[in-house]
């Protein structure tokens, strides 16, 4: 195995109380995962887990607290400002909401031209490279001239992903990308994202609440519950023969698109139900 | 600062083709233009004393007479527009310097400088401007520049709040946090993405501070506090107040001056308003009979009657929807959204509404509960429920059949909860309200509801307010007042898709035990084909606007049968294979 592109180890996040003495709310209880260049793994869990905390965490928008993350054997946890700019070539973002992640006021070519003339990539450059990204995504090279809001939601998000793939990074933190899309759009969204992972050899941690997502995109699946991962492993099996408790009861309880093999599922989910999700 | 890139049409013009924006504009660049070269077209000096024009009446040579020292009213007049209007001017920067500076720190950084430059807004706020003035006044003289400088420094919270606001709106925005792992700087994201935002809100704001502005630098004048050298229109006022009794012609014309210009600015801001957030009434337009498209839906693809194993619909359907269009109003048109649409529930049946955003399901389901948004009419077909034309009742009417017969079962559940009362008297109160029961007898069956829809500790639950309880445990309260009208059918609008997927089991559970021990028929509107799969007996595909396909679960899971329905089947994820190890895919 080589050296893992991202490595987490302990890591613990705390956002801070409101008021002045109250006690700082730890999201995160000492976290552990890696994550090798070039592959996906998909941290599943639901609202409350700290799975988007994680994400955010890497990406360096969220208090780390305790333990470290290192990328390419640096620590990043507590990177200085004028660091992360730097970094932000290397770890990219694509976050849910594709109504709000784009700036309503600004073209789509200024959106994607952004990070290149942060980092002082002549105005003739980026346009080429501009073009590229777009090809890249499947959209007509026409779409820099026009506004986010003439996209719909699958569009915009394949801007998004285009605009993370700018600088070529190496690692794309992805937040539940999928999840305010219609089911068909879904699916070519998750094709979008292996066609460039092929193309491009960039490395996701994918966060999602739909096992089926992630099943589909990642190598290995984490699954995550109260702010700790619980079960963490090849994607084939944990996400078909899960061991722990919870994972199980995820799996059971995301109803299948067949009545018969639903009634069934849902009968095995009856009898693993604990009472103490019955608050 | 007022040019909108953003709505591709310059500002300015689109304020000319806006009749009130039009007529203030025009009128404020004349007094600008008078300001400006008035000075030297004026027929007198302003302060050229004339024996003969003291309290002159209209002449030739003093065009609006004269007054109490002989003075040209109209020179002055024109000589105290520059004045005033650099007066309002120099507050206004200086508010728009100081407010926006620091409403753009406090909104964007936070931390201290956001408590203290708020505590130092509020007080701010609370001292009363007049008074303040009339101090400074006697520190640093009658000097009109000072005194307003010092009026704009009391104007500036008001920049700040309003700048802080919008700040800290489009902070939560996720292009913002986009731009900095982009690797932008600070100074760049505020520059291209927060200016951007508090933009409109600061020019608005501007319009409205500057009449502001002019009207407390005249009330300062007419006070006799500003400078004794200088015409000015509140001086001019004064004048004419103090000889009222002599001619009454001397105080019309500085108090025409000053109405006309705040009126002007308010008019302005108002269609500015307009232009920006564009909330001006453009809808109001003749008004044109609906007429249904030139396309029409092909008809819905039936499966055959359900096979043995569920049970058929028996007898009249309790709900029967034929060929039902909607459109909404836009503009002088229409815009359908549904149309032609047809489905039946039997009695006791869960019928399954599907189909992608902007399908037209939820529409469906909102004409059958009379709650279409303002705007959105049924043009055509009807809905007849339990033997009852729907469509033709009156509001009152209505009334009578929703939360009784009809119940309904929303998106998101603690939205759907008003947070200022507590979730027992929000059950309760519509049970006194429907079945006349007493304060005791609803809330005893409110108890006994929140018991029947699985929560453990109803009496915690009941006397909790709608903060204090999950996503999950909302919806239970939603079904259990949903369900305590013992009504005939449930309208259920995505009543999972805001939850965990655990919950949404329990939910489901929840819906499907109540079905088999009550009755209900259910209408569910989903976009998830395992919810579906899990909880209906038959199913109709819809796709924009019309029915595509309908059938019992269990035949149009199984045989697909419209190309539509097939594909969205195939992007089902259910059954893809997972990716499986890294090392085997290099291999």
């Amino acid at each position: 195995m080589t050296t893992p592109l991202l490595q987490i180890s302990d890591l613990k996040v705390a956002y801070p109380g409101h008021g002045l003495r109250r006690k700082p709310i730890e999201i995160l209880h000492g976290v552990s995962i890696d994550v090798q260049p070039g592959e996906t793994v998909g941290l599943v869990g639901e609202s409350g887990s700290g799975k988007s905390t994680l994400g955010r965490a890497v990406l360096g928008l969220a208090p780390v607290t305790g333990g470290s993350i290192t990328f390419n054997g640096e620590d990043i946890a507590h990177a200085s400002t004028s660091r992360r700019r730097q970094l932000a070539g290397d770890i990219q973002v694509v976050f849910q909401d594709p109504y709000s992640s784009l700036s309503p006021s600004l073209t789509i070519g200024d959106t994607l031209a952004e990070p290149l003339r942060a980092r002082g990539v002549s105005s003739a450059e980026a346009d080429k490279r501009i073009l590229e990204l777009l090809d890249l995504v499947r959209l007509p090279s026409d779409t820099a001239r026009r506004l986010p809001r003439e996209f719909s939601g699958g569009q915009r998000q394949r801007i998004a992903i285009a605009r993370a793939l700018a600088l070529e990074p190496q690692l794309i933190v992805c937040d539940e990308p999928v999840s305010a899309l219609d089911l068909t759009t879904q699916s070519k969204i998750l094709e979008l994202f292996l066609e460039v992972q092929q193309r491009t050899g960039v490395a996701y941690l994918f966060v999602s609440h739909d096992l089926n997502v992630v099943r589909v995109l990642s190598h290995r699946v984490a699954v995550m519950r109260g702010g700790e991962i619980v079960e963490c492993g090849d994607s084939e099996l944990v996400t078909s023969a899960p061991t722990h408790p919870y994972t199980q009861q995820l799996l059971l309880a995301s109803p299948v698109a067949d009545p018969v093999e639903q009634a069934a599922r849902r009968a095995r989910w009856a009898l693993t139900r604990t009472k103490e999700t019955l608050v | 600062m007022s040019s909108a890139t953003s709505a591709r049409r310059p500002l300015a013009g689109r304020l000319l083709r806006n009749p009130l924006g039009a007529v203030s504009l025009v009128y404020l660049v004349l007094l600008f233009l008078v300001a400006v070269v008035g000075p030297f077209l004026a027929p007198h000096a302003p302060d050229q004393v004339s024996l003969e024009a003291v309290l002159a009446p209209p002449s030739s040579d003093h065009l609006l007479g004269g007054d109490s020292a002989g003075r040209d009213v109209l020179s002055r007049l024109i000589a105290a527009t520059g004045t005033s209007l650099l007066g309002a001017l120099i507050a206004v920067v200086v508010a728009a310097i100081i407010g926006v500076t620091s409403g753009l720190i406090a909104g964007y950084r936070g931390g201290w400088f956001d408590q203290v430059s708020n505590w130092l807004a509020s007080t701010t706020l609370s001292l009363p401007a007049i008074v303040v003035l009339l101090a400074v006044r006697s520190v640093v003289g009658p000097s009109i520049w000072w005194i307003m400088a010092i009026f704009g420094v009391i104007l500036a919270p008001s920049y700040h709040r309003i700048v802080y606001g919008a700040v800290r709106e489009v902070r939560a925005e996720l292009y913002i946090d986009a731009a900095v792992v982009s690797g932008l700087s600070q100074p760049r994201i505020i520059g291209r993405h927060v200016l951007t935002a508090v933009r409109a809100p600061t020019i608005l704001l501007t319009s409205s501070l500057f009449a502001v502005a002019i009207a407390v630098q005249a009330s300062l004048d007419f006070l006799g506090v500003g400078d004794p050298s200088r015409p000015t229109w509140g001086s001019m006022l004064s004048d004419g107040f103090a000889n009222i009794s002599r001619t009454s012609g001397l105080m019309m014309w500085p108090s025409l001056v000053i109405a006309l210009t705040c009126v002007a600015l308010s008019l302005l801001s108002t269609a500015l308003r307009d232009e920006l957030e564009q909330q001006g009434d453009s809808g109001r337009g003749k008004s044109v009979a609906w007429s249904a498209p030139q396309l029409r839906p092909a008809p819905a693809l039936v499966h055959g009657v359900a096979p043995s194993g569920t049970p058929a619909p028996q007898g009249a359907p309790l709900l029967e929807i034929k060929d039902l269009s909607i459109a909404y109003r836009v503009g002088d048109g229409w815009k359908t959204v549904v149309d032609g649409t047809s489905l039946t529930v039997g009695q006791g049946e869960v019928h399954a509404l599907i189909g992608e955003s902007g399908s037209g399901k939820t529409q469906t389901a909102w004409s059958t509960l009379g709650l279409l948004p303002p705007g959105g009419f049924v043009v055509g077909g009807s809905i007849r429920f339990n033997g009852k034309e729907l469509t033709e009742l009156s509001a009152k009417e209505f009334d009578a059949v929703r939360g009784r017969d009809i119940a309904y079962v929303p998106q998101e559940p603690l939205s759907n909860l008003d947070p200022s009362f507590t979730i027992g008297h929000q059950l309760s109160e519509p049970l006194r309200f429907t079945r006349g029961f007493t304060r005791k007898q609803a809330q005893e069956r409110a108890l006994e509801l929140l018991e029947r829809v699985g929560i453990r500790d109803p009496q915690r639950i009941f006397s909790s307010y709608p903060h204090q309880i999950s996503g999950g445990m909302a919806q239970r309260v939603l079904i259990a007042g949903a369900v305590a009208s013992q009504p005939k059918l449930i309208i259920a609008d995505e009543p999972t898709t805001a939850l965990d997927v655990t919950v949404q089991a329990e939910i489901l559970e929840l819906l499907r035990d109540l079905q088999r021990e009550t009755g209900v028929s259910i209408l569910l509107v989903t976009h998830n084909f395992g919810v579906v799969a899990d909880l209906a007996d038959r199913v109709s595909v819809m796709r924009s606007g019309s029915i595509v396909e309908t059938g019992s679960v269990a035949q149009v899971f199984a045989h697909p049968a419209h190309e539509y329905t097939r594909g969205l089947m195939s992007a089902l994820l259910d059954n893809a294979p997972a990716r499986g190890a890294l090392r085997t895919e290099l291999a």
